[in-house]
Parts: C-alpha cells; structure tokens; sequence
C-alpha cells in the first residue's frame, strides 16, 4: 500500500462505523461515494482498506459531517 | 502432584457444594504473601500466560495476556496516569442454548470458580468483583457468604443475576449490565480492559476460565500443559447433545478426536448425519469425516467450525438440516438488541431468506441473496451476533448443498417436519432495546447435564 513518503504521516488512516451510533442519515454516502455506499438499508458500506491520501480531506468532511459522529477516521487496528 | 486422572479436573466425580469439601480437596487457594507487586506483573499473571490458557467463553483469547492488559491499565487508569483498582466479572450467564457447562461447573465446583475470581483479582489488582448468572444464584450466594465467613474473599464478590437474551452475556453487554445503562453490547473502543465497569480497568473471564485459573495457581503452568496439546494445552468441558444416547457435559482434553467424546455420550442413539461444533456460532461438520477432527479451535477452524464455548450437537439422518439451520437463525435474528442497522435489518432478513429456503422453494435468485446477506451482515455490528450468524448459515449452505439442490428442485423435503433437534429457548419477550429489563426472563433452557 502506498504510503506518505515524507514521513510526517507514517500510518495509515482507516475509515470505521460505529454501528451503534450510526441512525443511516446517509450524509456520508452522499459526501464520500468514492469509499462509502449505501447497504439495502440506507446504512454505510465502507470500501476495506486504508483512505488513499487523495482523499482525506474528503474523508475527514464526511466525519465532521456524521450527524451522529458515527464514522471515525482512525489508524488501523 | 494430583492423582486425579486427567480429565477429571474442573468436574469433581461428587458434588462439591460445601465449602470444607472444596478445600479438603485442592487445598487452601494459595494467595500472593505480597499484596501488592512491584512494577511486573503479578506471578499469577506469568504463570497464566506460561501454561497457554485460552480463554473458554468462545473466543478463544488468550487468558494471561487479557490479565496483564487489564493490570497494566489499572497501573495508569487514575488520574494522572495514577494507578486505579479494576475490577473482574466472571460471566457465568451462558446464553448459548446449546451449552449447559457453566452452569454444572457451576453446581459441581462453585468454590474453584470463586477461588479463581479471587486470585484472579489479586493478580489483576481489583478492588472488586462480580459473579454474572443468568440462574441460581441463591446457592452461589450462599458460597459467596460462606467464603467471607472463612475469610477467602480478599476482595468484595457480588452475584450478579443477568437476564435472559443471547447478547446479554457477551462481555460489553455485562459491562453495561453493571453499569446500569442496559445489558447491551457496545462499540470498541473502549474495551473493558481499558475502560469498563464504571470506567475502571475491567477483566471479564467466563467462569471455565477461572477455574483453571484457580488450578494452575496451585499446581503451575507446567502441571496444566500435561494435559491437551502444545498450541492448546488443558481441558475443555464439552455439552454433547443432539442424537447420542448419553447427552451431558464431558471434560475432554484437547486434541481428543470428536470421536472420542461422541463415544463418552454413549455413542449414536440414531443414525446420524452431521455435527454442529462450536455452538450457534460454528459451523456443520459432516459425518463421518467430523469423528476424526480433534477437538481443538484450530482443528476446528481449519474443518469449517469452532470450538466456541466446547458445543456439539449430532444432527440425526431424520431431519432437515436447512430447517434446523433456519429455526436457529429465525432465533439468532430475535435476540438482535436492535443496535446496529445492519444487525437489525439484515438477521431478520436472513432468517426469512433461509426460511424460505427449508421450507418454501430455494430459487435460484433467493440463493443469491441469502449469500449476499451473509456479506451485508458481517462485521457490521457492535457484537459479533451478526457475524455469528452468516458464519453459521454460510456453513450449512457449504455442507449441505446436496439439501440444497433438493430444496431447490423439489420444495422442501418430508424431514423438515420432523421435531426440532437443536435448542431453542422458549420465545422470550421481545428485547425491547433501550428499556432496562424489569422482570427475570421466563424462558426456560434445556438441562444438558451429565
């Protein structure tokens, strides 16, 4: 996996539902369709895998948008 | 050394109810001379990761290492990175259907258990600890006072009755029993380790666990590797039920062939066509290729099931194992807390997908997307209820897809009529998710006992 080569970001960002919290707004199915689709529910499917660094600014809007702070940007477990 | 035969470890051949018999027995619990360790782990910790101990409530993790989490937490959980009592709660609330060990450990050996949970916290550092049951707990009550009386309870023990409910006893669930927000899974992180009962450090351990943990205090990890194999040393109680002519709780080593332990049960009352191990979180094995599986989590795994809580049931020749399969999960489906959507919206609709599979018409179509619910549901929820679930219809749709062309071709066969075989409790009242339960659950469970 490709990686941030200057080092000020050595791990990798994952994106991650609290299935708890989450109430299937869709705000962020809507923000971020390139990683997250809609299940036959209207709750978020994520695209496994670390968020390519192209798309982490959008990444992070799709969280700050979350109306039940539900998606997490976090490092992999 | 004890002369005990092997097997025979957690399970006494008499009942020991009393106090005095359990100490004439193993002897007094050898308690730490120091209370309080230096900056390494407690010996007891050392001890339980040397002798490999799994845990034994279904995962499987390993006992010494979630101890030493839970004691290194508490080392720097306080204010300041201060250091913080935590807390054990030992889940003895077994809520698998299938599974009747706990519950006669429970009865045979109380005071094993207790012993665990005592030096267990003093490993750990706890300030306090809870017994979680689901039933009978006035006679563990009464071993609790007992103990205090003889002065063994160096640390607060509080029986804690847990109600009814599959998700109720899985170990965010009495966390947040304990803590009087509901008996509901929740979201990691935090784990209990790090943050649980009433935000202190928290080791949750079933009770099997506990007792060998008791055990291997006073007989040390080497005693405890003499019996079962290298990668999983010790001895699993097993509820063997289903089609065998002596259904009950065996202690077998592990590594004991399925064989085995099926000849312990008295051999096949019927003819017999599969076995489900690993409880309602494992998979089909199918005879007679299953009798030579050993009874580990690896040889399980690696044949397509678990060893989960140490569950197996024969499916006799006479009936339908799609219909089997669907009336567990029409079960697992109503046990759903209704937390997570994907758990609430899509158990529901693998249960009818199946259902309609056993005893409706398995078209092609329906096919689909029963296996595409099974990658809608897993890991989408806080507990691993959904995941569960798809891993067990996955399996029944592996081993039996011979029933399966039937089904499809000819509608659902003559067996699936037949009188259920795997358990089920009784329907209980709908889990109502953020209503703190009122009322003891009524259901009933079926005595597996030897």
């Amino acid at each position: 996996m490709s990686r941030a080569e200057d080092g000020r970001r050595p791990r990798p960002r994952v994106l991650r539902v609290n299935p708890v919290a989450c109430q299937g707004h869709g705000m962020c199915i809507e923000l971020l369709p390139e990683l997250i689709a809609a299940d036959p529910w209207g709750y978020p499917l994520i695209t496994p895998g670390p968020v390519p660094d192209r798309l982490l600014p959008l990444a992070q809007r799709a969280v700050n948008s979350c109306p039940t702070l539900a998606l997490l940007l976090t490092s992999p477990q | 050394m004890p002369s005990r035969a092997v097997r025979m470890r957690l399970l006494p051949e008499t009942p020991q109810l009393t106090l005095d018999e359990h100490l004439s027995t193993y002897g007094p619990p050898p308690f730490a001379d120091t209370a309080c360790d230096t900056a390494g782990a407690a010996p007891l910790i050392v001890a339980v990761e040397q002798s490999g101990l799994a845990g034994r409530g279904g995962a499987g993790f390993p006992a010494g290492r979630k101890m030493r989490a839970v004691a290194e937490a508490g080392r720097r959980g306080g204010p300041f990175r201060s250091q913080v009592g935590t807390v054990v709660v030992a889940n003895g609330a077994e809520s698998e259907p299938a599974s009747g060990k706990d519950r006669l450990l429970l009865r045979r050996a109380p005071h094993l258990v207790l012993d665990g949970i005592v030096l267990a916290a003093e490993a750990v550092g706890a300030t306090r600890a809870y017994l979680c049951v689901h039933d009978e707990a006035a006679p563990l009550r009464d071993a609790v006072t007992s103990r205090e009386r003889a002065g063994l309870n160096r640390v607060p023990v509080q029986v804690v009755d847990v109600p009814g409910g599959y998700v109720a006893s899985q170990e965010t669930a009495l966390v947040g029993l304990l803590n009087g927000t509901g008996p509901l899974p929740a979201f990691i992180p935090p784990r209990p380790s790090e943050r649980g009962v009433r935000r202190h450090p928290t080791l949750v351990q079933n009770v099997e666990t506990l007792a060998n943990i008791a055990l291997i205090a006073r007989h040390g990890p080497e005693w405890f590797r003499e019996a079962g194999t290298p990668s999983a040393p010790g001895t699993a109680l097993v509820t063997v039920s289903g089609a065998v002519a002596r259904p009950g709780v065996y202690e077998a080593e592990l590594g004991t062939t399925i064989e085995t332990l099926l000849d312990w049960a008295g051999g096949f009352a019927e003819p017999p066509q599969a076995v489900l191990a690993g409880g309602y979180f494992g998979g089909w094995l199918p005879l007679p290729a299953a009798r030579r599986v050993h009874l580990t989590d690896q040889a399980l795994r690696a044949a397509g099931a678990a060893l989960g809580p140490g569950v197996l049931i024969v499916l006799p020749e006479s009936s339908c194992p799609l219909a089997e399969t669907a009336r567990v999960t029409g079960y697992l489906a109503s046990q759903s807390a209704g937390q997570c959507g994907p758990c609430r919206n899509g158990l529901p609709a693998l249960a009818d997908a199946l259902g309609q599979v056993a005893f409706g018409r398995a078209a092609d179509d329906l096919l689909r997307w029963t296996h595409q619910l099974l990658g809608l549901v897993s890991g989408r929820g806080a507990c691993h209820l959904p995941d569960g679930t798809a891993g067990l219809v996955g399996s029944a749709l592996t081993t039996f897809a011979d029933d399966l062309r039937y089904h499809a071709t000819r509608g659902p066969c003559g067996r699936a009529a037949r009188l259920p075989v795997l358990p089920l409790p009784a329907p209980a009242a709908p889990p109502a998710p953020p209503a703190p339960p009122a009322r003891p659950d009524p259901r009933s469970r079926p005595e597996a006992l030897a």
